[in-house]
């Protein structure tokens, strides 16, 4: 049977970028001398993934490098090794040699092993560091131990097998050995696989029948194997029953065709009984050479060639950049699909019935169908769109590298903060949006925070910090890039506009309209070209391709406070994970994020406060209430006493608040609907979505709520801590 | 350029563009009633012709945008003409009917379901004679009318759609939305 | 035809096992992980069991220690996929009731040739 392993690939390739991002990311999380055992769990199952595919796919050197870094991590992991900033460096630099080995693998192109082989040099520096630490190590000494001592034994079992022509087989399993999985039999079959073979059954062990206990096995075996193989074939068949039995593997030699007189090595004719733990570690170690050399050189290197041939084209076809040609899906939204497909067949099939004797009495019937089917291939379509949405922690998870490596070499202190990374986007604002976003993170991080002593001289804390920020507003994706750094200089921005003839002169524009020239071609404010910002090609470029996808760009930038890019994405299709709530006969959609809980109010913590409104006294905080009933105009809320219904505590733009509804209902994933397509926006909204009956629900947009409320009654929020 | 003056040149351009398929299908009017008068739009516009169903209200609307409707995955409001014309409100019962028009928008086509009555019938072009609209009266309703039609001695009001729904369905810049309360 | 549960939590190896055996005519339920893989253990009748050692939430030799105590499989053959620098994870697997193991890399041949061995 021949599989096309190439099939595989594309789904390897991409779990295994996976598994190196969760790497770099766990990398990048450990301190020096701390050891997570959990994190450094993780980094190294995904190193492990990695080896034991790429060793089955037929990516050996790929297997190979990798297998040097597990077994890194895996001292670590053991705390068999200390945790150095050393070593998580060149766990990182190797991360990337390993992404290079597999996006060339990938795209069929030519591995830099002059690289590869420094880094494994560096790897095998680290291992080799702590003498004391390797050592010690039990499972490597073990390892190599096998390794070593196999090449001396195998040619002792080759040599005496001219003279050997059988073997005579004690096999007395162990009364637990079905419990292991393992049926003797089956050992008894393989064996006579390999040549004609008389077996003795011994029954003196069978119990009375009284006592008899159908799950022990109480029968013993001597079988003769008249065939001259080699002795490993047959350790092999025991390899998996060797703790469960005792036995002895004892040469029959050529002259004699006596049963036991023994010739061959020592080693392997050992008598039954007790000495047979002697026996199973013989048998080990030569049975393990077979299962570690045998595979490797033989079939290997068939499926290698194979996957070679086949990656080209894969590479070819997939288009050059990004491969972007799969996608890996939820299996939940796959569910979904098939459910849908499953009721599109049905109504098809009802729909056939229709018309096979149809007349003019059934056109209401026939109506129905349609608008069944008219829904359905609806639900079809928008599931269909909702495959492609993916989170955007997708573009996010290569930040925290960038800004790590960046930091330290421009010798700036900088926390990355990154939040709404769940946020789900379109598979192609993913794709698109990576690179303008690494331009305004580098921008931020080279123009925008300031070296330590500058921020401790102006006041501020050493550590800079940048935010990336995702949430849908509005029906849009927003992306924020905010930083605490020095701002824009609104002069330099001025000057050096009408220095390159981006603009003849100020004339009366606004601080805002001078921050906006910067998205003008040919325009960089840094005094020389750095090679983290890059040479001025940015902004225009940025801009350009944000616009491209249909979206646009603005800046806020404070003068010694920091800067703000904000990019707004158009999105007919996005989805939130919503909860349904109930006011009077209405049904709203609060997107989960903005909630914060949810608590039944008491007399007690109610507190009116003049001229400001009412509020809930929440642990040490007074939250402004919004009344859903009176802010919507709902006509027959169930109640209008605070404690008799529900405040639903929500965040939105750093202020808390408390919604009061009737009755919290479900929680569901909605896609957004824009209320624009066909009438206009709605205050306190941030769309529509169609909920399972067909019926249309409003998704609230917390922080336009909380600015519609604050129109209708005198509310003051307050910053949450 | 008045507002009469602008409605008349919408609707000429309108009759220009929807020539060739006029003379095929020859000009033809959905006629609905709405508190005993008749009122008619381009059959051209009208995408179906629904009962009345519930619909998910808007908070801080205009009283006669009734609410939003789902029609085949799309958000559509319905606006009961009753009381965007200043008529006095009726109760909905099973027979009152929600037309689904298309208007078009200097921001593009966009979907409307209007409450009416009832419907009454479809006029043919030929048949009827059609004069200019005289003022109406009624403010909200004199811009929306296209013009007066005759047929078998009856009046119907021809109203062209997308005046019917131009103030309402077009974005306010967001930052005015406040006044538009 | 005899039902094999496959582990494992790479997508990609997960689905190789499956697509061999399936091709060679057996059923395939796959599972991510050590508790999915119990739960589907536990809902259904399977005749062989083939796990990966590392894997997040639950582990192989947990997951055949787990298995073993369930009536239902107590003598079900349970393999584990096992890389050969990791002897101490034979033994433990064994410890555990693991019937036998299957060395990592293996080809879909090995694979099946190992199956066929234990299930017919």
């Amino acid at each position: 049977m021949s599989i096309d392993m190439a099939q595989f690939h594309q789904v390897f390739f991409e779990e295994s970028f996976e598994g190196l991002d969760i790497m770099e990311s766990g990398l990048l999380g450990m301190q020096p001398g701390e050891a997570d055992s959990e994190e450094i769990n993780a980094i190294f199952r995904a190193a492990h993934s990695i080896k034991g595919g790429a060793g089955t796919f037929g990516f050996m050197d790929i297997s190979a490098f990798t297998h040097i870094m597990e077994t890194l991590l895996d001292e670590m992991r053991d705390g068999r090794r200390d945790v150095t900033s050393d070593a998580i460096d060149v766990l990182l630099k190797s991360v990337d040699i390993l992404r290079h080995m597999m996006t060339a693998t990938q795209d069929g192109d030519e591995i830099d092993t002059d690289v590869v082989k420094s880094q494994q040099t560096e790897l095998e520096r680290i291992l080799a560091s702590d003498a004391s630490g390797t050592a010690n190590d039990a499972g490597n000494g073990e390892g190599a131990g096998d390794n070593e001592s196999a090449p001396a034994e195998t040619p002792d079992t080759s040599g005496s097998s001219d003279e050997i022509v059988g073997w005579k087989i004690v096999f007395n399993p162990h009364d637990t050995i079905l419990r292991s999985g393992n049926d003797p039999y089956r050992i008894i079959r393989e064996l006579s696989e390999l040549g004609e073979t008389e077996v003795i059954c011994d029954t003196d062990q069978l119990p009375d029948l009284k006592d008899f206990d159908v799950e022990n096995y109480h029968l013993s075996w001597e079988i003769r194997l008249n065939a001259a193989v080699e002795q490993q074939a047959i350790n092999d068949i025991f390899d998996w029953v060797e703790d469960d039995c005792d036995m002895a593997i004892i040469p029959i030699a050529g002259a004699s065709t006596g049963a036991s007189t023994g010739t061959g090595s020592p080693a392997s004719a050992v008598p039954a009984d007790s000495s047979q733990s002697q026996s199973a570690d013989a048998a080990t170690a030569e049975s393990k050479p077979a299962a570690e050399t045998e595979p490797a050189p033989t079939s290997a290197p068939a499926p290698a060639t194979a996957a070679k041939q086949a990656a080209k084209p894969a590479a070819k076809s997939g288009g050059a950049k990004g491969g972007g040609g799969s996608i890996r899906v939820d299996t939940a939204k796959i569910d979904s699909l098939i459910n849908m497909v499953g009721e599109l067949v049905i109504t098809q099939s009802m729909l056939g019935m229709l018309g096979e004797d149809f007349d003019m009495s059934r056109v209401e019937k026939l109506n129905e169908g349609l608008s069944q089917l008219e829904r359905h291939t609806r639900e079809l379509q928008e599931s269909v769109m909702q495959i492609r949405m993916l989170p955007i922690s997708f573009t996010f998870s290569r930040f925290p590298r960038l800004v790590h490596d960046l930091s330290s070499k421009m010798g700036k202190k900088i926390e990355l903060e990154m939040i709404g990374e769940e946020t789900e986007v379109d598979k192609t604002v993913i794709e698109k949006i990576g690179d303008p976003l690494v331009h305004l993170v580098r921008n931020s991080l080279d123009h925008g925070i300031e070296m330590p002593e500058d921020r401790v001289a102006a006041g501020k804390p050493e550590t800079g910090k940048i935010q990336l920020i995702a949430s849908h507003k509005g029906g849009n994706i927003v992306i924020e890039i905010r930083d605490d750094g020095r701002g824009l200089n609104r002069d330099k921005i001025l000057s050096k506009a009408i220095e390159k003839g981006v603009i003849s002169d100020a004339g009366n524009l606004s601080d805002k309209q001078i921050y906006e020239l910067i998205f003008e071609a040919g325009f960089s404010t840094a005094d020389q070209v750095s090679d983290v910002s890059g040479r001025g090609v940015g902004m225009d470029v940025v801009r350009r391709n944000i616009n491209e996808l249909g979206g646009g760009i603005e800046i806020e930038s404070t003068q010694g406070q920091g800067s703000a890019i904000i990019i707004r994405l158009p999105l007919t299709l996005a989805i939130l994970d919503g909860q349904s709530i109930k006011v009077g006969d209405e049904t709203y959609i609060v997107p989960l994020v903005s909630i914060v809980e949810s608590i039944q109010c008491k007399p007690e913590m109610l507190n009116m406060v003049a001229g400001k409104g009412e509020t809930f006294k929440l642990r040490e905080a007074y939250l402004p209430i919004i009344r859903m009933h009176e802010v919507f105009g709902v006509e027959n809320p169930q109640s209008t006493n605070i404690t008799e219904g529900l405040l639903v505590v929500v965040e939105g733009d750093g202020q808390r608040c408390g919604l009061f509804v009737d009755e919290l209902l479900g929680q569901h994933q909605v896609v957004i609907k824009s209320l624009e397509t066909n009438y206009k926006k709605v205050d306190g909204t941030s769309g529509a979505t169609i909920l399972g009956d067909g019926s249309v629900a409003l998704i609230l947009d917390i922080p336009d709520l909380m600015r519609l409320a604050r129109r209708h009654q005198p509310i003051q929020f307050l910053k949450s801590a | 350029m008045s507002a009469q003056a602008a409605a008349e040149t919408g609707k000429n351009k309108d009759i220009d563009t929807d020539k060739a398929l006029l003379d095929v299908v020859g000009d033809q009017y959905l006629t609905f009633r709405l508190a005993d008068e008749d009122y008619g739009i381009d059959i051209l516009r009208v995408q179906e012709i629904r009962g009345w169903d519930e619909v998910t209200r808007l908070p801080n609307a205009p009283e006669f945008v009734r609410g939003v409707v789902n029609i085949r995955g799309t958000i559509v409001p319905v606006y009961d003409l009753r009381l965007k014309f200043s008529m006095p409100f009726r109760e909905y019962t099973k027979n009152t009917v929600v037309i689904v028009i298309r208007t078009e928008t200097p921001k593009g086509n966009k979907s409307v379901g209007v409450v009416v009555d009832a419907v009454a019938d479809v006029l043919h072009g030929h048949l009827i004679d059609i004069t200019q609209s005289p003022d109406f009266g009624r403010e909200t309703m004199t811009e929306a009318i296209s013009g007066l039609a005759t047929f078998e001695g009856n009046m119907v009001v021809l109203l062209d759609v997308d005046k019917l729904v131009k103030d309402d369905s077009d974005d306010v810049d967001e930052d005015e939305e406040g006044n538009q309360e | 035809m005899a039902t094999i549960l496959a582990v494992d939590d790479s997508a990609s190896m997960r689905q190789m096992v499956s697509f061999t055996l399936k091709g060679a005519g057996y059923d395939v339920v796959e599972a991510v992980d050590g508790v999915d893989a119990l739960n589907k253990a536990k809902q259904q009748s399977v005749n062989l069991v083939i796990t990966d050692v590392n894997m997040p939430n639950m582990d192989g030799i947990t997951l055949i220690g787990e298995l073993r105590k369930l009536p239902s499989y107590k003598f079900t053959p349970l393999l584990m996929l096992t890389t050969e620098s990791a002897p101490e994870k034979k033994q433990a697997g064994k410890a555990a009731g693991a019937t036998g193991w299957i060395v990592k890399p293996f080809n879909p041949d090995q694979l099946l040739a190992t199956v066929k061995k234990v299930i017919g």
